[in-house]
């Protein structure tokens, strides 16, 4: 296939058509990095609990709504499995001493054999938009892309107003410093147990709304949720710190962690829109979370390394 | 205030690194004692202080602070009775908070934390009164992250932190050996003046000989995981250095050439 038939093949309008479905897909994903980005940013822990918790709240909210349950309740109880499951990557973690990251491994792995039982041993359950009365679903999308604008939109308001608490500044101390946190009174475990908490019960709501939208829950729908989560933590900082810069505060930054999944999800979209091949997609995704992470890292380097001091070689400068 | 009841504590207990850290430790602070604590290198001194704030149980004996047996208390439960300043700044506070944030975390020691805002306005008002007692000029810099403010100054408003609510015992770790030395004797003033305005009792380590004969109305000497000098009253008073370092050798005997030099800089 020549260049040109390769590039007339790709129709514009079709990539206009596909984003709005992208900005839908994106906005949950956005809402599930602010789980992520309450571990990652604020408890300073790597959590990799949300790949299986993310699963776990789809699975739940599809069953109970084929159950009959009204959908919003379903998600409800998606959110508390979610806390369940961060509550055990806590303990796992503060009570037993197993390291946050090996902790939250445990949990995703275990929660694969729990999610396939909430299932009913099934790898992939549907539920109609048709037969039920579903909170968004993507044959609808402006409608969803609404519901999940008001759903940030709430969420983001509660973190800003909950992380502006006693406690909430409590939880941040603990991610900051434990030892200064420790020293002024703060429980750190009963802290991060109470993060990892909040942070899967997010997780397990997007989760549930993903497969609401999609039309099922499906066994593997959470895999690399961490890694997704963390590249729409990244790109909203990057972005909001461009485009804000000082004026970013708090509100802004949750905000733009939203709009951060978003933005990846675009990019998936034009990805496949390119006709590049989705398989390649993680391998995408790996690349752009390895290079925001490492820029912080790279910019100290080349201020003051080694690497500097012998490139400028004989100078006066010691 | 303070009663430390023969305390022993063993790191790494039958293995090749066990060390006996404290070994029959005992020491009684009255209210508004302020006591420096010398001792060579590896002498117990912060293994005395981590014990008093609980950052592990003791093996044996007991800890009584202001009456109250806290030898079981986690380190979180005691330090609502407990300020510290650590020798690290960096450890004294959080650095990706703001200095108003930081000041109400200390405010709120010891209280339960709840669902009420994290900083009022009214306690902002308090805050910029303190800071500026300071004469860093931080009080116009409240909103800015601590962890842009430089050793000293963060030094400094650990230190107020330590005070905000009024704590039974400060504990002070070689909390200025990491400031350059004008700042140092900043710092050093400064503890004293909060010790004595909020008539505090304290414990501070210290290196320095002189600041240690300079600073409080008490001065105990450390070797060995116990306390082999303890000096106070009218006799501290007249301590000099040259006095301090004829006891020492009276005291420690043939290991005073190694501690010497530790003790003499
Ligand atoms: N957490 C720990 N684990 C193992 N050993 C420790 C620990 N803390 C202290 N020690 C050991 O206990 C002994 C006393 O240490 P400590 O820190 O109390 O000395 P110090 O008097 O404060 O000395 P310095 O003047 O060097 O600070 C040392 O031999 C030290 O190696
Ligand atoms: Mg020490």
């Amino acid at each position: 296939m020549s260049i040109a038939v390769y590039f007339s093949s790709l129709s514009f309008l079709k990539l206009l058509k596909n984003m709005p479905g992208g900005v839908a897909q994106g906005l949950i994903w956005g809402l599930m990095a602010l789980g992520v980005y309450i571990t990652f940013r604020l408890l300073d822990v790597a959590d990799l609990t949300v790949d299986g918790s993310f699963t776990t709240g789809g699975a739940c909210t599809v069953m109970l709504i084929l159950a009959g349950w009204p959908a919003w309740a379903a998600l409800l109880v998606a959110v508390i499995a979610g806390v369940a499951a961060g509550f055990c990557t806590g303990m796992l973690h503060t009570k037993l001493g197993i390291p946050a990251i090996l902790a939250g491994i445990l949990t995703q792995f275990s929660l694969y054999s729990i999610n396939l039982h909430i299932m009913g041993m099934a790898a992939n359950k549907a539920v109609s938009v048709d037969k039920y009365d579903l909170v968004l679903s993507s044959r609808t999308v402006p409608s969803a892309i609404l519901t999940g604008f008001i759903i940030a939109l709430a969420l983001v308001s509660f973190f800003y107003w909950y992380f502006g608490t006693e406690q909430g500044s409590a939880l941040r101390a603990t991610g900051s410093n434990p030892s200064m946190s420790r020293a002024q009174g703060i429980d750190v475990n009963a802290m991060k147990v109470l993060g990892l908490s909040i942070s899967n019960g997010i997780v397990a709501l997007s989760g549930g709304l993903m497969a609401q939208y999609q039309g099922f829950a499906d066994i593997n729908m959470g895999r690399g949720a961490i890694v997704i989560g963390l590249a729409a933590v990244i790109i909203g900082e990057v972005v909001g710190r461009a485009l804000l810069g000082k004026h970013l505060n708090f509100y802004g930054t949750l905000s733009f962690t939203v709009i951060g999944g978003i933005l990846y999800y675009a990019v998936v979209v034009v990805v496949l829109w390119l006709k590049l091949n989705s398989n390649d997609l993680k391998l995408f995704t790996a690349i752009i979370v390895a290079v925001f992470l490492s820029v912080p890292y790279l910019r100290d380097q080349s201020k003051s390394s080694f690497a500097r001091l012998k490139k400028k070689g004989g100078s006066t400068n010691a | 205030m303070l009663k430390l009841e023969h305390l022993y504590k063993t790191f790494n207990p039958g293995t090749i690194n066990e060390k006996i850290a404290l070994s029959d430790l005992s020491l009684h602070l009255k209210p508004g004692d302020f006591v420096t604590v010398i001792g060579g290198n590896g002498a117990g001194k912060s293994t005395m202080l981590n014990a008093i704030a609980g950052v592990w149980a003791v093996d044996k004996g007991r800890i009584i602070l202001d009456g109250e047996d806290i030898t079981a208390l986690p380190e979180h439960k005691r330090a609502k009775l407990i300020g510290r300043v650590f020798q690290d700044p960096m450890m004294g506070t959080a650095p990706n908070m703001q200095l108003e944030e930081n000041l109400a975390l200390a405010l709120r020691r010891g209280q339960r934390r709840g669902l009420s805002w994290g900083v009022t306005k009214a306690e902002r008002e308090i805050y910029r009164e303190r800071l500026k007692s300071l004469n860093l000029g931080l009080e116009d810099r409240m909103t800015v992250k601590v962890g842009l403010l430089s050793g000293g100054q963060r030094q400094a408003l650990t230190l107020l932190m330590a005070a905000l609510q009024k704590p039974k015992l400060l504990l002070l770790d070689e909390h200025t050996a990491a400031l350059d030395p004008s700042t140092a004797a900043k710092v050093l003033e400064l503890s004293d003046k909060i010790v004595q305005e909020n008539q505090l009792t304290a414990m501070m380590i210290t290196h320095n000989m002189s600041d240690a004969i300079r600073h409080g109305n008490r001065l105990i000497m450390m070797n060995e995981g116990s306390i082999i000098l303890d000096i106070s009253g009218e006799e501290k008073k007249k301590l000099t250095k040259q006095m301090l370092m004829e006891k020492f050798a009276q005291v420690a005997g043939a290991q005073v050439d190694s501690d010497q030099v530790l003790l003499s800089k």
